[in-house]
């Protein structure tokens, strides 16, 4: 993988400057590179991972799997479009195994999402069946630990 | 009772180290970003552990002969082959010890007579001179210097040898400095040495974290030294593995002989689970240490650019994970620039007077740290040294 592209993985707020010194190339070659990366659409955009718990929003997330029928010549990707235009949903996969797109929706309430799901989702014409399982608990994202920080036991020595 | 006429004048003789307030305060300070710590941050990987709590289910828990277990020094042998290109016997010429700190401890023990001169390029690790003393040998310090990107010249140590010199200790990849010793710079020491009797205990233990491309090169290798060479290295920095007290020495087959003597009556034998963990080490985690070498790099090219900015200047540190910035553009003495840090900001890093006098004028930056608590830790850095022009 690109060095670049594995140091905005662990944190999108390096500067370019900082990202140029860290990998011994030129600023001018980092800010080509990812407006090249943009451009291109291999960075899709930049996010703060935000434990919303630690804060007073109300905000429930719920991941829901869905059974479709494809469509002829489309596929999967004229009904996972359909659905990505919710305001109300975070993300879609196309999944293998027993269903087909898994679906992250989230909202104020738990009522305000299984009114979605029985209104705006379940309604849709390819839409088969569904299956709303609530998230409860966020521990890790995106490969970052909501838990509290393990603590650094390491002593300052000489050594 | 009055224990100073009981104890031994030899380790009563031995300074207690001046640092361990300093120390006792950083660890306990709350909210303190450290910068001091001396062993890598990333985990043992999970493939090691796993192969010591496979041990322990096997209850593979018994006495190992005094050398260390025969695979584990086979797989030594063949790891010093493949990353360093350096030959030995596994039955004859290698021992299996409690630490690279045992190994140099043994050497120095098996080597040194009352009254030898014992010669240590300084600033350095601070263990070789108090064992030096412990063995009534005479610890000689050669002062490194930064415009040398403090390296062993061979001017600075042919003034240092004389007829009583009986070892030369040289701690490459350097902590606390991060300097390096080439293959050129190895030539001129061994041209020294070639034709004396002076024996080197060359301290490999951070052979594994070099940055330039270059591999590190061990002064065994070259031309007319494997005689006169004792090699020390360990687990510790390059597998993560510090707590685990596993390292080995390599050498002269009647050298390691009389170091096995001190190993086996004082210490019996490196423990099992760490052992067998080691040979899952040496046989399958060559790819984990590069991954940690890259991680290293990127944080000490940050490191390095971050504080030559700040005006506290280093020349750049090829190895190990420290880096030795010069304070002197602050005017402050180097514990004046530790405390003052440490109250200041609740910054931890280490006065280079630390590793011998002349560290003065430095201080020892730890970048084994993930690179989100180094860019904190320049922040804060950068806030102190506005603070002192303010």
């Amino acid at each position: 993988m690109d060095k670049i592209l594995k140091l905005l993985d662990e944190n999108a707020r390096l500067t370019n400057d900082q990202i140029a010194v860290m990998l011994g190339m030129t600023a001018a070659a980092v800010d080509e590179a990812i407006e090249k990366y943009e451009r291109d659409g291999v960075i899709c955009g930049y996010k703060a991972l935000i434990d919303w718990e630690k804060v007073d929003r109300e905000y429930v997330v719920a991941r829901i799997e869905l059974k479709v029928s494809p469509k002829r010549d489309h596929g999967f990707e004229e009904i996972a479009k359909r659905i990505a235009q919710f305001h109300e949903v975070e993300s879609v996969y196309l999944m293998s195994g027993g269903y087909d797109l898994a679906v992250t929706v989230s909202g104020k309430t738990f009522k305000e999402i299984a009114l979605f799901v029985a209104q705006k989702l379940s309604t849709l014409d390819s839409v088969l069946s569904t299956a709303t399982h609530f998230v409860l608990r966020k521990y890790k994202e995106r490969g970052v630990s909501y838990m509290s920080e393990e603590r650094d036991e390491r002593s300052v020595t000489l050594l | 009772m009055d224990y100073n006429q009981i104890l031994s004048s030899r380790i009563t003789g031995v300074k207690p180290s001046g640092i361990r307030k300093f120390f006792d305060i950083a660890n306990e300070m709350e909210n303190v970003i450290s910068l001091g710590v001396g062993e890598p941050d990333f985990k043992t990987p999970w493939v090691i552990r796993e192969a010591g709590i496979e041990s322990l289910e096997k209850s593979r828990t018994w006495y190992t002969s005094n050398a260390g277990l025969t695979e584990l020094r086979q797989e030594v042998a063949n790891y010093l082959r493949r990353r360093f290109s350096l030959e030995y016997d596994p039955k004859e010429e290698m021992m299996i010890t409690v630490g690279g700190s045992e190994a140099i401890d043994d050497c120095i023990r098996a080597i040194v007579n009352e009254g030898d001169e014992v010669l240590i390029p300084e600033p350095c690790f601070v263990c070789y001179e108090p064992i030096t003393r412990l063995t009534g040998g005479v610890a000689v310090p050669i002062v490194t210097r930064a415009e040398d990107e403090f390296r062993l010249t061979a001017k600075a140590l042919k003034e240092k040898i004389t007829e009583k010199t009986k070892l030369l200790i040289l701690p490459y990849p350097n902590n606390p400095t991060g300097a390096v010793m080439e293959r050129e710079d190895l030539e001129a020491i061994a041209e020294v040495l070639r034709g004396t009797n002076v024996m080197v205990l060359s301290d490999e233990i951070y052979a594994e974290l070099t940055y330039t491309g270059k591999r590190h090169c061990s002064i065994a290798g070259i031309e007319g030294m494997r005689e006169r060479t004792i090699v020390v290295n360990g687990f510790s920095k390059a597998y993560a593995m510090t707590g685990w007290r596993l390292g080995y020495a390599v050498g002269p087959a009647p050298i390691i002989k009389q170091m096995l003597k001190i190993h086996q009556f004082a210490i019996m034998c490196a423990p099992s689970t760490s052992q067998w963990a080691a040979i899952t080490a040496l046989r399958h985690c060559d790819e984990d240490i590069e991954s940690m070498v890259e991680e290293y790099n990127i944080r000490r090219r940050f490191l390095v650019d971050a504080l030559n900015r700040l005006g506290l200047t280093c020349f750049e540190p090829k190895g190990a994970f420290y880096v030795f910035p010069s304070i002197q553009s602050t005017g402050l003495s180097s514990d004046e620039f530790c405390e003052k840090l440490l109250y200041g900001e609740h910054v931890a890093v280490i006065p280079g007077n630390a590793f011998g006098q002349s560290g003065e004028g430095f201080v020892r930056i730890s970048y084994s740290y993930s690179l989100n608590h180094l860019v904190e830790a320049v922040k804060r850095i950068e806030r102190f040294i506005q603070s002192l022009k303010g």
